[in-house]
């Protein structure tokens, strides 16, 4: 790479972003339906003019061929996990087995319908059911409900289960506790559901604090919502007091499962205390991100929660031709449903077959590969070249993730995280989660999860050094990239403040 | 057993000795003895990966899927054809394996792809901003909800019954979280009773609710319902099924100010429920208020036209407890499907389809009505799916046509008590006239059998 920063445009720079909508032509068309083939009956018999739609929605008009062109052409401009490395942190970019999309896609799964009747669909609720069984194992909690369909909707189950629990027992509460390093959808979620959020220091350790948490653990508090290892990659070693100040106060502690992946195996939300946990299924148990979303978000929870839970419950009852599975709504005290029908079951195919391939050995060892890899990986962003630059906030070993703070960078070599991050992109690599936890100044957390290679992590180790020596003569190149990405830097503030939220068709 | 690891022994000694610790052991050092698992977790063994893909074909086999029987089955997830196209392009790893798109340079695929389904949600619903998905149906149902609590602070919703139950009961889960209130309108003759709507509407109204066609499939009057909404202050929603908005007015158009719906018909699988998405357009008014992901045009430095995440400002990740929604995954995918499938239906297609729709739906209605035992459980236009009343229990009408490799359809008894022995029937383009003369016959044959056996029995008694 050359010490300037006007760099030759790519192929893929100089040709111009075009959207389906600016393809194709009048009259084109892909889709060859079916023949009416039944008797015409007059247009206005069925539907009477003024239900009728009077202008045609302006669809693309495009061919096959062109649709295939333009969405291959538009995944070339996307980065992603199965083309390189992607440490983002607290998202667990573990790899995607193959085999996963082979079985979903299985008639039996994914041409069932959802209102088919139990009795027809006893393959999908044993799924379901063994399922259940396996994440309670993991989260040592007896019951779980799979129905939350990503981590931000198993909070609001968390949390309305929380307050279902304390009404229940004619307990007004108002307050949720989340720590200052929890992620941006624990205070959304609190204020959703209804309560008011106070926020929990942070000790030296990168803990809780928890003189601070004795002072607000009060009768007032109906939860603490926690991550643990928390969003500094630490596994908070008084989680045991923790849990003892929280439920002495009569309060739920809530666990959220975004960093599961660093304990399967290891340690057990539920015997830390918790009562209510929720899984990523797109994290711990690989469901592919599909460039956000679709994900699952079951949760598990204590027996005092249980009687909460979202309906409807998968049954299952041994009979002497062996067990019978059910769907059943009658749960009177639960907190009712949250979604349509039972569920990202599609997601939960994916997910039980990672558990069936791995088991319940394989799945503790791919969380200490996962913890044994940051580990090396920090140790290795400590050394001379990076480690002067990239400062560690926290000392002992970290789980499955860290952080680095790019505070002596910007001192030192006038470059912020985000150049650093945006000069990664040349290089290949998908850069950490930046600017988050918030508490930590330039914040890097890395996440470079139990299917990476060595080597992978040593040419990462490499990238790093040399973007930090480069800096160190030039540090316009990192400030003004990245170069050779489809686009460079956007204009993200007048995205914002002019906002072009789709295509306008003033040709028409 | 593998865990998709590439660790050898002389990596795991030489990554050990760079660390500087004997073993991981020692790196797990922080989790106290007494909340370490001290045996094994308690699940079966790994399996080779044959192995499971034959257990989970096994489990597969177990199930009664759209392809083993002519079905009818629907009330919120339909059976329509999914084009290859589709599946060759969403498996690709470029779109299957990202994550959100928090690096805007090289993901300008996935964020174009965002903008493109906003347009496309935009032009089906006739309204001028729409999000880039929500989890599914129901829950858009909820946000939309929330949505209209952010804008009036209103502790009220009045939702009508032909409100597929599920939103319905979505929403009273979620809404009692922030002290919000639903109260139900009945339906007369399939659709909102207008009357009784305009009755219950008043200053405490935070919305109105209503589906379009509604769970019984009628066409509902959303010029009137949101008239109603209107003269009270109160913000008219509607959740409407995007494939029939070829034939059926834009909700925007009728003075809807969010429309909501579930995306499974627009390309994606049944999946037993999911994953499929939801979507969520509203007017301009509403635009930062609204939940979850939107994409938005820019440029870069050098002046390219370029997509971005935009209006964050409203989200999680930025707001925290002042977030307008705590959504952070969304179902990009499944949006992705949705607009690769509106694209191929295109501009000509949609409306076909939908007339299409309109005429074997009214011929299997006119077939179905004149049979003994059964009637129209009401007489409204509908597009793909209608409902009828049986002269014999629903449950056993449905189990016996099943045995005869007819699903006909939805009992509607479970969740309308009022409609004992209803029953929901949808029509998709992939039930062709000979299918639907099949559910005729068979559905026909079984209430006669049922009937008789009554009469047969009444006559021995």
């Amino acid at each position: 790479m050359s010490t300037r920063t006007d760099f030759a445009q790519t192929a893929q720079q100089r040709e111009a972003a075009v959207t389906i909508f600016e393809r194709g032509a009048p009259g084109r068309r892909a889709s060859m339906l079916p023949e009416i083939d039944v008797p015409l009956q007059a247009a206005e018999a069925l539907l009477p003019a003024r239900f009728r739609r009077q202008e045609i929605p302006r669809l693309p008009e495009v061919s096959e061929p062109e649709i295939v062109r333009h969405y291959v052409r538009l995944s070339k401009r996307n980065f992603d996990l199965d083309s390189g490395f992607y440490p983002l942190g607290s998202c667990t970019m573990k790899h995607n087995p193959k085999m996963h999309e082979r079985v979903a896609a299985m008639p039996g799964h994914s041409r069932l319908h959802p209102f088919q009747r139990p009795e027809r669909a006893q393959g999908a609720l044993e799924l379901m059911w063994g399922l259940q069984e396996a994440l309670s194992e993991v989260a040592g909690l007896p019951h779980v409900s799979l129905q939350p369909s990503a981590g931000s909707h198993g909070e609001l189950a968390g949390v309305l289960l929380t307050r279902a629990y304390h009404e229940a027992r004619g307990d007004a509460r108002e307050i949720i506790l989340t720590p200052d390093t929890a992620h941006g959808t624990n205070p959304a979620t609190v204020t959703m559901a209804g309560y008011r959020v106070v926020g929990v220091g942070t000790n030296p350790d990168g803990g809780v604090d928890l003189d601070d948490l004795r002072s607000k653990a009060t009768d007032r508090v109906a939860c603490l919502m926690l991550t643990n290892p928390n969003t500094l990659g630490i596994f908070d070693p008084n989680i045991t007091e923790i849990a003892k100040i929280v439920h002495d106060v009569g309060a739920t502690l809530y666990y959220d499962g975004a960093n599961l992946n660093a304990i399967m195996g290891i340690s057990r939300p539920g015997d830390m205390g918790f009562d209510i946990v929720h899984f990523n299924l797109h994290k711990s148990f690989t469901q592919p991100h599909g460039g956000g979303g679709p994900g699952s978000g079951p949760i598990a929870v204590s027996d005092r929660i249980a009687p909460y839970l979202p309906v409807p419950l998968v049954t299952r009852t041994d009979t002497a031709d062996g067990p019978v599975f059910d769907l059943t709504d009658d749960a009177p005290q639960s907190i009712g449903r949250l979604r349509g029908f039972q569920g990202n079951y599609g997601v939960f195919v994916r997910a039980y077959a990672y558990i069936c391939s791995l088991g319940g050995e394989g799945l503790r060892r791919a969380s200490e590969i996962a913890v044994l890899n940051a580990n090396y990986l920090r140790a290795r962003m400590r050394e001379k070249g990076i480690g002067e630059y990239l400062s560690s906030p926290y000392e002992g070993s970290c789980m499955h993730e860290f952080v680095l703070s790019g505070g002596p960078m910007k001192r030192d070599l006038g470059i912020r995280t985000l150049d650093l991050a945006k000069r990664m992109l040349d290089f290949g690599v998908h850069p950490p989660t930046v600017y988050f936890p918030q508490l930590v100044e330039e914040c890097l957390l890395i996440e470079p999860t139990e299917t990476e290679t060595r080597e992978t992590l040593d040419a990462f180790v490499e990238i790093v050094a040399e973007i930090l020596a480069e800096a160190a003569t030039s540090p316009e190149i990192a400030q003004n990239a990245p170069y050779t990405t489809p686009v460079r830097r956007l204009d993200e503030a007048t995205a914002a403040r002019t906002p072009v939220l789709r295509q306008s068709f003033d040709r028409e | 057993m593998s865990e998709y690891t590439s660790l050898t022994p002389e990596d795991l000694a030489e990554m050990l000795a760079t660390i500087g610790v004997a073993s991981i052991d020692e790196l797990l050092g922080a989790i106290p003895d007494d909340v370490r698992l001290q045996v094994p977790l308690n699940i079966p063994a790994g399996r080779p990966e044959q192995e499971v893909v034959a257990h989970l074909r096994q489990l597969a086999e177990r199930n009664t899927s759209a392809d083993d029987e002519i079905t009818f089955l629907g009330g919120g997830m339909y059976d329509h054809y999914s084009p290859a196209l589709i599946e060759s392009i969403i498996l690709r790893s470029e779109f299957l394996t990202p994550y959100t798109p928090y690096q805007p340079e090289i993901s300008q695929g996935g964020l174009q792809a965002m903008f493109e389904y906003q347009t496309a949600i935009s032009e089906l619903t006739g309204l001028p901003i729409s999000n880039a998905s929500l989890y599914e149906g129901p829950s858009a149902v909820a946000s939309a909800a929330y949505m209209s609590k952010l804008a009036n602070d209103r502790p009220e919703f009045v939702v009508s019954r032909g409100l597929h139950p599920h939103a319905r009961q979505t929403l009273a889960t979620v809404a009692h979280g922030w002290g919000g209130r639903v109260v139900e309108v009945d339906l007369v003759n399939g659709v909102t009773d207008l009357t009784q709507l305009a009755d219950l509407v008043g200053p405490n109204t935070c919305a109105v609710i209503v589906q379009q066609p509604n769970f019984l499939g009628a066409v509902e009057d959303l010029s009137a319902i949101a008239e109603i909404a209107h003269a009270a202050g109160a913000v008219p929603i509607c959740s409407a099924d995007p494939l029939t908005l070829g034939v059926l007015e834009a909700p925007g158009n009728q003075g809807i100010e969010i429309c909501v719906g579930e995306g499974q018909t627009l390309g994606n699988r049944l999946d037993f429920g999911g994953p499929s998405f939801g979507f969520l357009a509203a007017s301009a008014e509403h635009m930062r208020r609204m939940p979850g992901r939107i994409a938005g045009q820019t440029a870069d430095v050098d002046g390219r036209r370029g997509f971005v995440l935009t209006l964050q400002t409203r989200e999680q990740h930025i707001r925290r407890e002042k977030a307008t929604s705590n959504i952070c995954t969304a179902q990009a995918l499944n949006a992705l499907a949705g607009v690769i499938y509106l694209a191929w239906l295109g501009r000509q297609g949609l409306p076909e389809l939908g007339e299409l729709l309109l005429q074997r739906t009214a011929y299997a209605r006119t077939q179905l009505a004149a049979l003994d035992g059964v009637e129209l459980l009401h007489d409204q236009p509908v597009v793909r799916e209608f409902a009828v009343r049986l002269d014999a229990p629903a449950d056993r009408v449905i189990a016996a046509c099943q045995d005869r490799g007819v699903n006909p359809g939805l009992a509607l008894g479970h969740e309308y008590p009022e409609y004992e022995n209803g029953l929901l029937v949808a029509i998709t383009e992939q039930r062709s006239r000979s299918d639907i003369d099949t559910l005729v016959r068979v559905l026909g044959e079984v209430v006669a059998e049922i009937i008789g056996s009554r009469t047969a029995a009444g006559v021995a008694g």
